[in-house]
This record gives structure tokens, sequence and C-alpha cells, in this order.
């Protein structure tokens, strides 16, 4: 068994004054403030350090930072999943033995080159480099590949997909750490500039500085509260997408919930809330879909109807998911944990969903290339 | 930043694939793909053999770039599209002589070399396969 | 000059980028009045390549089209040379590009492979040395391509003309041919009517000077000489293409030499596509071969600067009716088209350029 017991955020956003280590080692420090105690082990998580910052070996470099010289420490990276990754890893460092506490730190520096080519360009090695990145593809062009199929095969608009970014907006206000913290008018959307036919800038998660801390622990010995992780769901899909069956379904998704549910040995009914890696607006639908809280093609309805609001009965990305909270990459996975953990422990301050006690988190890297779902309840 | 450039040796082994689309052809089930695998991705024969793919095809599905990664800006609006050929091998590519708005699921399109990465003034000049509608 | 064993063309094959510019669209970027020059190059509008075209790409499609007509594997190929002025690489040679893209020379690549400079007339000096690789017996067959995109400095008379396209051919043993190359002949002397210097975006031209003293007396001499060498007329020729820098000097120097507009109207591409240089005379001859009929004979005589001519007696014989609808026809290309305006055709032409230093930050 393995618990959360300590958490720290900075707020996500566009930190100008603050280097790679300067958030790394303020999220930390705040985690492990929030646990009360000290850890045996540190796992960083992060997609592009050494493409924008030009830094790898951040398992040395953040501790060296950190106070903490001497302590193991490594770098996990699994695109956007990186996050969730570094808590598998972390996870499996306590079942073995390894360790008995260790801080999982997600870290994310995305703005150090501030044109959008060079910040498409580091997101797309996400995708296969060589087969769709050379011919000029991005991440970008694979979510409108997957959005042209899904408005096609289901016959919806432009305009139903307004209703995801609109809710993300909407309950981004309500979060102390979210980075786009206002409403989004649907005229707004609909105005929104074009970034790869039919996706459009207010499709996409912003580009984001950040850094996400937790403490994770075999035993539930947090001062401020305890969640216990009760299963990992993990899949990978291929990584080029032209090799794909179907783009509007995500088979790794599916795989890996019902690994999830299945290691748990817990109903998808007991879930109160999801915290889903939205990284476009027809990625967050399909997830929806595979999770079974919409028919497929049926979405959008969800969103409209406000079956997916925070007080909905299927509260997805209350404090705003990665359209709205922001997507610091390769922290955002650890975000997505440290909110869940937030939720079931009381604690998500305006973005709690009254009553959760179980959260499910979904992180994907690439297009769905690599799914690691974490249900977590607090004890 | 490291994506300015595109590296020679990396262009430079894919020039097969690239220049005359050649790809694998799995020997046990008979699966064509490109690149060519060491294992056959749908059945993991570790039988593949290089095979020259059919230079035709049609859009399965596209989308237009307007915001290009680093290397690419001098482009947009370009159009990626993933092409099935001939015989059923699908890859994505970018389409080219052809004006974004014209493009159609089903178009019948067909390979041509072009270039595709260009590194500066002074670099080197990746050529590989793109589409264009089919002349004839 | 005559080889000992009988060579001729095998395939052919062009292509020509679909963006046009029309000359009035020139002239008013640059505050010019359009009928002046109008009369003067009897050029309606010219081709530009595209982004992501260059004389590699040019040359490729033209090679691949001439494979489709001559019907061999592009393994038996084993001279592949290419004429330009405009290469996209100064250093670095197009020919092994080429020969990689079409797989020339079998899996071994065991093909000679060269680009060749001569101003215009670039690609038949290619022609000339495959003709004398197989009419020896060196080899069988070999591709010679005539390409370019064409640089005119912006403003300059030449940038109504200078345009973007190509030929190629494919040589082999007379007996597989769809035309016999029966003679050639080579006229050049040291005379500095055009140039472009080492380094330097855009040629240079004298004006006036490049014709009485090069295009008109190195064309005459060398048809002259080569009519001389074999005892023919221009009334024994069906066809006679000339090297087309504009829309009017080949139907002047055609008529001087005793040729009716008739049989040089067919062959004279220019007044749609513009000069493509190294593919100007070639792009003639194979809009003649799209039409040609077995038996009929054609004179091509092409013109490079600096400067110099090479003359062609070629004859058809009746396989080129097999081949002909086998790859697109000069005339697919020219119509195949779209306009420009100055601001884009600067944009191509990379007249404007993006300073990517600054913006990678
Ligand atoms: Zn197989």
């Amino acid at each position: 068994m393995v618990y959360i017991v300590g958490v720290g955020l900075t707020p996500v956003g566009n930190h100008w004054s603050k280097s790679l280590r300067h958030l790394a080692v303020e999220a930390s420090v705040k985690a492990l403030e929030d646990y009360g105690k000290d850890v045996d082990y540190v796992v960083v998580s992060n997609m592009l350090s050494g493409v924008i910052n030009g830094q790898e070996n951040l398992g040395s470099y953040v501790v060296s930072h950190l106070g903490k010289i001497g302590t193991p420490a490594i770098k996990v990276e699994a695109a956007g999943a990186s996050g969730a990754a570094a808590s598998v890893v972390a996870q499996g460092l306590i079942s073995s033995g390894m360790a008995e506490r260790v801080l999982v730190v997600g870290v994310e520096k995305m703005t150090d080159y501030t044109s959008l080519e060079d910040t498409t360009s580091a997101l797309s090695t996400a995708i296969d480099s060589e087969y769709e990145g050379f011919p000029g593809g991005t991440l970008d062009a694979m979510h409108a590949l997957v959005m042209r199929e899904y408005m096609k095969k289901y016959g919806v608009n432009r305009e139903d997909f307004s209703y995801f970014p609109l809710l993300m907006h909407k309950n981004a206000v309500d979060t102390p750490h979210a980075q786009l913290r206002f409403k989004l008018k649907p005229e707004s959307y609909m105005r929104s500039p074009m970034i790869a036919e039919p996706i459009t800038l207010l499709d996409l998660a912003p580009v984001s500085d950040g850094a996400a801390a937790i403490v994770l622990s075999k035993e539930p010995d947090g001062p401020n509260g305890n969640a216990e992780i009760l299963s990992v769901g993990h899949a990978t899909d291929t990584i080029a997408i032209y090799r794909r069956e179907s783009l509007t379904e995500m088979p790794a998704i599916r795989a890996a919930f019902s690994e999830a549910l299945e290691r748990a040995n817990i109903e998808r009914g007991s879930i109160d809330l999801y915290n889903i890696h939205d990284y476009s607006s027809v990625l967050g639908y399909i997830t929806t879909e595979e999770l079974g809280l919409a028919e497929r093609g049926k979405a959008p309805e969800l969103f409209k109807n406000g079956g997916a609001d925070r007080d909905g009965p299927t509260p997805v990305n209350p404090e705003g998911g990665l359209k709205a909270r922001g997507n610091p990459v390769g922290a955002t996975g650890v975000y997505q944990i440290a909110e869940a953990f937030l939720q079931v422990t009381g604690r998500a301050e305006g973005a709690q969903v009254e009553g959760a006690k179980t959260a499910l988190t979904l992180s994907a890297g690439g297009l769905a290339s690599n799914v690691i779902i974490h249900l977590i309840r607090g004890v | 930043m490291w994506a300015y450039w595109q590296s020679v040796p990396a262009h430079w082994r894919e020039i097969p694939a690239r220049y005359r689309l050649e790809g694998g052809e799995c020997q046990d089930c008979g699966y064509r793909m490109i690149p060519r695998e060491d294992i056959c991705p749908k059945c993991g024969s570790r039988n593949v053999k290089p095979i020259n793919l059919p230079r035709k095809g049609n859009v399965v599905n596209y989308t237009v770039i307007w915001n290009a990664p680093r290397g690419y800006e001098y482009y947009t609006p370009y159009v990626i599209a993933i092409i099935e050929l001939e015989d059923g091998t699908r890859l994505t590519a970018q389409l080219t002589d052809v004006e974004p708005s014209d493009v159609k699921e089903g178009m019948e399109v067909e390979m041509v070399l072009r270039k595709t990465r260009v590194s500066g003034e002074s670099g080197l000049i990746a050529y590989s396969y793109k589409f264009r509608p089919l002349i004839k | 000059m005559r080889a000992d064993r009988k060579v001729g063309i095998v395939g052919w094959g062009v292509y020509v980028p679909q963006w046009r510019i029309r000359s009035e669209e020139l002239a008013r970027g640059w505050g010019r009045d359009w009928k002046r020059y109008a009369a003067g190059i009897m050029v309606e509008e010219k081709s530009v390549p595209g982004l992501d075209e260059d004389t590699f790409t040019i040359a490729y499609e033209a090679s691949v089209n001439a494979l489709r007509r001559a019907r061999i594997d592009p393994s038996k190929l084993r001279a592949v040379y290419v004429g330009t002025e405009s290469k996209p690489y100064a250093v670095k040679t197009t020919a092994t590009m080429l020969i990689e893209a079409l797989g020339a020379g079998g899996e071994d690549r065991l093909t000679t492979g060269a680009d060749y400079e001569f101003a215009c007339k670039a690609g038949t000096e290619a022609i000339q040395s495959i003709i004398g690789l197989i009419g020896s017996g060196m080899i069988d067959y070999g591709l010679a391509v005539g390409a370019d995109t064409a640089q005119g400095a912006p403003g300059d008379a030449l940038e109504y003309t200078a345009s973007a396209g190509g030929a190629a051919y494919i040589l082999g043993p007379a007996e597989e041919s769809i035309a016999i190359i029966e003679a050639s002949l080579s006229h050049v002397t040291d005379t500095p009517d055009f140039w472009r210097r080492q380094h330097e975006r855009y040629p240079a031209h004298t004006r006036a000077f490049t014709g009485e003293p090069a295009y008109f007396k190195h064309i005459m001499t060398a048809a002259k000489k080569l009519m001389g060498l074999i005892g023919t007329t221009p009334d024994d020729y069906d066809y006679a293409i000339f090297h087309q820098p504009n829309g009017k000097f080949p139907l002047r120097v055609g008529t001087r030499l005793g040729f009716t507009p008739d049989k040089i109207k067919p062959g004279l591409i220019t007044p749609y596509i513009g000069n493509t240089y190294s593919g100007s005379a070639l792009v003639g001859l194979a809009a003649v071969l799209d039409q040609a009929k077995p038996g009929q004979k054609i004179l091509v005589v092409s013109f490079g600067s600096g400067a110099g001519s090479d003359a062609f007696h070629i004859e058809v014989n009746d396989k080129i009716e097999e081949v002909r609808d086998l790859a697109p026809k000069v005339m697919d290309y020219v119509n195949r088209k779209r306009y420009v305006d100055y601001t884009t055709y600067a944009r191509y032409r990379r007249m404007i350029r993006m300073l990517h230093d600054f913006s990678a930050y």
C-alpha cells in the first residue's frame, strides 16, 4: 500500500523570474513542509528540460538545489504522462522496499523560448519525429486529425467543441493555482485563431511554467491528510497515429481504466471525480467517452448539459484541467494527482467537489499513446 | 534552439524512404509499413523485407497547419494528411501544389519529391516525399 | 559529330511548376510601362517555382516522366547529368540526389553523375556527353536533364522571363529509340553577354549585346554548320527549335535561317511559361515530340551565354506513338496553372527573407 501524504504546488503561469530550479525547489519545499518529515528518494518528472532548458540529469539537478545532496534521485519522462509515470516509479520504489518515503516533483519551464514555433517543436517531440514531425506535422496537428474525424463521424460542429473549454475556464476561476482564471465567452471561442484546422488556440492547453510535488509514503503518516493510491492502470498505443485503426477511439484509455478498476476492486460508480488529460477539447471528449461518462459522440452533450460540472453527477476537471489550470507538460501529471489528493482530503478550496472520497486521474503522453490512470481514495 | 537545424545523418539514413517511398513488407503476414520496422507491428515477425511502396493513394484525413514548428514557418499554411496508398499502406505526409481549401477526403494524390526542411541559408536541404493531386 | 553506334531518344519528360505571374503584374510591381516590354519580349506570363521546389525537384519529376516513356528499369541508367545554372547547392552535385531518388545504376549505384554548367545550354551539353558514352559502347542508357529556377534580379528586364522548369531525356541505342539523333555539333566562343559571378544572387547581362554577337551569331553558325555537314536545308525539317529567351528571338533567328514560323511555333513555349534557361530548348523539343509523326525531322539549336550553341539533327520513328501518352505532356503542365501576385512571387523566390536568427528566442 502506498499513500499520498504531502503536497506542494506553485501557481501555473509564465514565471519569467523563475528558472527550472526555482520552480522545482518551491514546490518541493512546500510538499516537504506539508508532510513535515524527510524523504529518502526523489523522483523528478519532466518532459522538455533537455529540449528547452538545455538541462538534463534532473535528479541531481533538483537535489543539488534542494539541499538534499546525497539523496538518490532520478528523472522520469513519458511526455504528458511524465508526472503520473514518476508516481508509478515512486510507488515501485516503495513497494519493493527500495524507499520508504519518496518526493515526486514535476517541473516544467516552457517559456524560456518565447516563439510559438519553438514551443510547438518542443511539444511535438511527443509524436513520431521522423515520420510525423519531419513532414511538418505537430502534436497539435495530430489532435486536429482526431478532431476532424470526430466531427465527421458524429456530425458535431465547432460550437459543440466550445462546451469543453467553457467549463474548464469556469472551473479555473475557483482554483488558486490555475493559470487562466477567467471565464471564456462562447463568441471568443468561435473567433479563436486557427492553429491546425479545425483546432484553434482555445481548443488547446496553454504554454505553462509550473511545478507540483507530492510525497508518497508506505504509511498514512501525513499530518494534513492522507490518501491511498488504490491502483494504477497503464497502457500504451502506437506513437504514430497513422498506424492506428481508429482515431476516435483510444484503446489505451480503455485498457488502463479496466486495469485500474480491476486492481482497485471498485465499481466505476464509486468514483467521485475525474481529473483527465485534456490537451485538446477533442481529447477531453474522447477520454470521457472511453471512461464511460458519455456514449460515443455524446461527450459534447455531457459538457453542455452540466453532467461534468463540479456539482454535476460526474465532475470532470473541477480545477480547470490542462485547458485552464495550465499544462506545464512534465509537471501536469503531478498536478493532477496533487489536485485529486486535495479533493479527497477536503482541501481543494474553491475547487472542492462536495464530499469527494475517490478520485480518478488520467494522464496521457503523446496522443494518448501512453496512458496512466490513478485511483485515489482519502483515508 | 535544437530544432533549428535538421540533423544530417538522421536525414541521410532515411533517404530510401524519403526519396523512394521504400517501406517494409512482412514476409509472414503481408503487412506493409513505412518506415520499415525490424519487427512486424501486426504479427511480431522478424522477417520484414524492404519494398518500394506505390506512389499513388488518396487522402484519408488532413489538417491545415497555421502554426508551424521551427523550420517550417516559411511554408504556412500547409496541409498535413494521412494518405492511404494504393496497396493500403498508410503514412503521414505533407500535401503540396494544392490550395488548402481544395483538399477533400478521398482526393487522389501522387508522390512528388520536394524540399521539406531547409536549414537556413547554409545548411542541409532535406528533400522528401510529399503528395499532390493527380495531374492527369 | 556522329557516334560510331547510333544513339537516340528512348524517353522524354518535362516538368513546369504550376505557379504563374503575369508580366503585367511584374511591371506593376516596379511601376514600369508594361506595354513597352510586351512588344519586345512576347511573354505573357512566366512560371514560378513553389516554396518547396528547386532544380532538383524539377529534374526529378521530369526524369520520372522520361522513365515512364522509356519503359526501362532505372537501374539501367549508367550516366546522369544535370545541366543547370541554378544548382540547389553551389557545391554538391544535383545528379547525386537524382541518382539516389531514381535508383539509377542499380543497388550499387554504378553510374557516372555530374552537374553541367553552360548557362542556358547545359542541358544539351549533357545530351552530347551521353551520346558519346552510348555511341562509344561504354554504356547503354543515360539520362540528361536541363532544368532551372532561373534568377532575374528584382526590377531587371530578366525578371519578365526568368522562369522555372525542365526537361529530361533518356538516351539509348538507336534500335530502341523513338527518335534518332543523327548528328550534333557545337560552336563556342568567348562572348561575355551574360554571367553570374561567384556568390552573387542574380546574373548580370549586357542588354542589346546579348542579341547579334551572342544569340544570333552562335545559333546561326551552329545551325548552318550542322546542316552543311549533313547536307540538309531548312526545307528538309518539319520542326525547328531554338533557345527561347523570349518569344521573339526564336522566330527571328529561324526566319533568318530560312524556317517558316509554322515550323518554329510548335516548339515555342516561352510565351506561356517564360524562359526556363537550361530547360528552354529542351522543353521546346519535348513539346514537338508530344506531337511529332514518325518520319519527321527536327532541328534543335540551343544557346548558352558566354557563349555557345549546340545543334542536333533528330529523326522521329514509329515507336513514338507507343510512348507519347505514358506521361503528362508539355501542354498539360502549361495549362496547369495558378497565378500569384508580386508579393507572393517575392516570397516564393525568397526575395523576402525571414530572419530566423532573430525569431528563434
Ligand atoms: Zn507480420
